[in-house]
């Protein structure tokens, strides 16, 4: 099976996805000539040309509200965003029309389309370049959004998402697109939206996190591993719809959980996670649930991003209290 | 006065590419203080001194992604040079040149690119806002700022600098149009570099130029050449002079390129000619072509021109030293000025950051 990494896994499913239904193109800005400006979409302008692969104008609610009437239409949009923070130009039309275009026509016009964003810090990136928002769209009913922390993921949700009925914000955790490889079938294949991945088994303490907090939590967990502490580690993989049956199932079985999120604390999708936990599986619990989040501050540049960040330490200091408690 | 009507037509251009003055620029050229003169020249190698250096920075890994500036002096010095203290800068994250003329000192603006918050404060009495990353959404706050100045019958205008790309969005729509609607002193200044990232001017928009727009706007649209550092100051004067006397906004557009990539992180070979770079760089070189002029007019010599690029050089090797000795933010400064008071909660995050160490807060 081949070895690639999560940026070329997405460019897989790009190319898979447009190879496989001719009403899919994907739009953007520099994503066609450039082959984007992470490369994600390298390639594939040579390969579908000029009316598959589009470069658009330098407009967000035109990128957005375009692919909306491209789904009206009859079309499968791969919408791409260059960053997260520069979303919000389009954000009037994911929120207003995107989510709810299926239930203001009663399911004559779905907004059938995928929003792919980068997002998340680490990078180094110039200022405004690493937000992570993301419980932002989760807020909004009528959207869902995943988020990929593997390449065989990346390739798998990304088909499920083009082929998802309903609009799909699809996160990209920038700081993990090269940061290693990882096996990808080379062939047609979805990883269904609204399930998790148990990264690891564990007794004692159900670790959840998502994009680029997972390998952050693994490493946590293998290093808590030898003080004789076993996590349980959950990729949500899909932020909305949520894989409840694995999350209760987890604390059930550990009595104890710990959120890491980069995004910052207060009503970040931590919150929503604690409530979930705290409604089906309170009885179980032997300790609070406990977030280990970015602070609630805007976010930094980045010569203060590595305090702003989730570490390890946090983590196992969280842990330790949980256990502890 | 200029007859910048008659120039709008054509493109304004004052200094012609082999550094001869058009008839229109002698009339302009004789007019001049020779201090102003040899201020253009001053500042474009001062400014293309400081962007090469922080290319090199970069490499070196002593800053962060940069965008560099080179081939857009003339836009930038000229046009900053026709500004007053009390007018108000809105810039995009390419506008060093703007920024240093202005009153932004060096080090300032390495601090910026070293992921330094501290890079983004202005001193007291320099109203140049920090660099704004999301295309366009500075204009729409100058052309509020303008307005601001004008109900306060101060005179001053607001220049807003942006790029080809930001005409696309929609917020430099909306500023255009309330500049028209309540007659604004603001300056929409876009230098057009040619591309957007990749992307080249002709997908951004398919009429040929960003100067016509205005006339959807009821503004006024001029062209220049934003290579000839002349024509930039004199069309961002005659702006601002009409901003100030009330005759409303001017949408300039200097045309220009964008010499290097993008940014640092970027790699223009992908999605340019290289015969294309050579022309800009070889034939339309903002520098040279003034140079040229300076020199045939008697104000410079090659002597004099050495001994000013190594003072530049010293003022740049002064200034990564400065920025590079500024002691490094305690982790708690993450939370400075998130509140003009911290609420509670935040004062609780704070304190699990430092341990309970508060001393370095
Ligand atoms: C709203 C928004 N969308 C996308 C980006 C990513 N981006 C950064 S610079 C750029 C191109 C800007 O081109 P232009 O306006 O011509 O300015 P230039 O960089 O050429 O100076 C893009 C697309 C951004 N910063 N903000
Ligand atoms: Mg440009």
């Amino acid at each position: 099976m081949p070895e690639m990494t999560l940026v070329q896994a997405i460019n897989e499913g790009i190319r898979f996805s447009l190879e496989l239904d001719p009403s899919v193109v994907v739009l953007g800005e520099d994503v066609g000539k450039n082959g984007g400006v992470f490369r994600t979409t390298e390639g594939l302008w040579d390969t579908f040309g000029d009316e598959r692969v589009i470069d658009t104008p330098l407009a967000e609610a035109g990128i957005i509200g375009a692919s909306i009437g491209m789904a009206v239409n009859g079309l499968r949009p791969i919408a791409e965003i260059q960053f997260m923070g520069f979303i919000y130009p389009g954000f009037e039309q994911i929120v207003t029309h995107a989510a709810r275009l299926r239930t203001r026509t009663q399911g004559q016009y779905p907004a059938s389309l995928v929003v792919r964003v980068p997002y998340g810090g680490g990078i180094r990136a110039p200022e405004l370049h690493s937000d992570s928002t993301e419980s932002l769209f989760v807020h909004i009913p009528g959207l869902k959004v995943v988020v990929p922390s593997t390449p065989y993921d990346a390739k798998g949700l990304l088909l499920a998402a083009v082929r998802d009925p309903d609009p799909v914000i699809y996160l990209e955790p920038m700081k993990i697109y090269r940061a290693f490889r990882g096996e990808v079938p080379d062939r047609e294949y979805e990883v269904p939206l609204g399930c998790a991945r148990q990264v690891r088994e564990g007794e004692d303490v159900t670790l959840i996190a998502w994009g680029a907090m997972v390998p952050l939590a693994e490493q946590a967990a293998r290093i808590l591993a030898k003080k004789g502490i076993s996590c349980d580690l959950i990729d949500l993989r899909s932020l909305y719809p949520l894989d409840e049956k694995t999350i209760i199932g987890s604390v059930k079985k550990t009595g104890r959980a710990v959120i890491v999120h980069e995004a910052p604390k207060t009503a970040g999708l931590g919150a929503e996670l604690t409530a979930l936990i705290d409604e089906h599986a309170f009885l179980w619990l032997e300790a609070p649930v406990t977030r280990v989040t970015g602070f609630d501050v805007p976010v930094p540049m980045f010569a203060l991003e590595d305090d702003f960040r989730p570490n390890l330490c946090r983590i196992e200091e969280a842990v330790d209290q949980v256990i502890n408690f | 006065m200029v007859d910048l009507k008659q120039m709008e037509r054509v493109g304004i251009q004052l200094v012609r590419p082999d550094g001869h003055l058009t008839e229109t620029g002698r009339d302009v050229w004789e007019r001049m203080p020779e201090d102003r003169k040899r201020a253009f020249y001053q500042w474009m190698v001062q400014v293309r001194l400081f962007d090469r250096r922080s290319v090199t920075l970069q490499r070196q890994g002593r800053i962060g992604t940069y965008a560099p500036m080179e081939g857009q002096e003339a836009a930038q010095v000229g046009s900053a040079l026709a500004l007053g203290k009390e007018d108000w800068i809105f810039p995009s994250y390419r506008e060093h040149g703007v920024a240093m003329v202005a009153g932004m000192p060096l080090d300032r603006i390495l601090l910026y690119w070293m992921g330094r918050v501290e890079g983004n404060r202005a001193p007291e009495g320099v109203r140049v806002l920090p660099p704004y990353v999301p295309i366009a959404t500075q204009i729409p706050q100058a052309m509020g700022a303008a307005w601001a100045a004008k109900m306060k019958r101060e005179p001053s205008v607001a220049v807003a600098y942006f790029g080809d790309g930001a005409t696309s969005e929609g917020d430099f729509h909306e500023a255009c149009n309330f500049a028209g609607v309540f007659r604004l002193p603001v300056v929409f200044f876009c230098q057009n570099n040619h591309y957007a990232i990749s992307v080249p001017f002709s997908r951004q928009s398919a009429v040929p130029t960003v100067a016509e727009r205005a006339s959807a706007y009821a503004i006024r649209g001029i062209q220049v050449d934003g290579n000839d550092v002349l024509a930039v100051y004199t069309a961002m004067e005659e702006a601002v002079r009409r901003g100030k006397n009330g005759e409303g906004a001017t949408l300039i557009e200097a045309v220009t390129y964008r010499r290097g990539a993008h940014t640092t992180a970027d790699d223009a070979t992908r999605y340019r000619e290289d015969s294309e770079v050579r022309e800009w760089t070889e034939e339309k070189d903002p520098i040279a072509r003034y140079e040229r002029l300076l020199m045939e007019e008697g104000l410079l010599t090659p002597d004099r021109a050495r001994k000013w690029e190594q003072r530049c050089r010293e003022t740049v090797e002064a200034a990564v030293k400065e920025a590079e000795a500024a002691p490094a933010p305690p982790p708690s400064h993450l939370f400075a000025h998130v509140y003009k008071d911290l609420p509670p909660e935040l004062v609780r995050q704070r304190r699990q950051l430092t341990g309970g160490d508060e001393t370095h807060a």
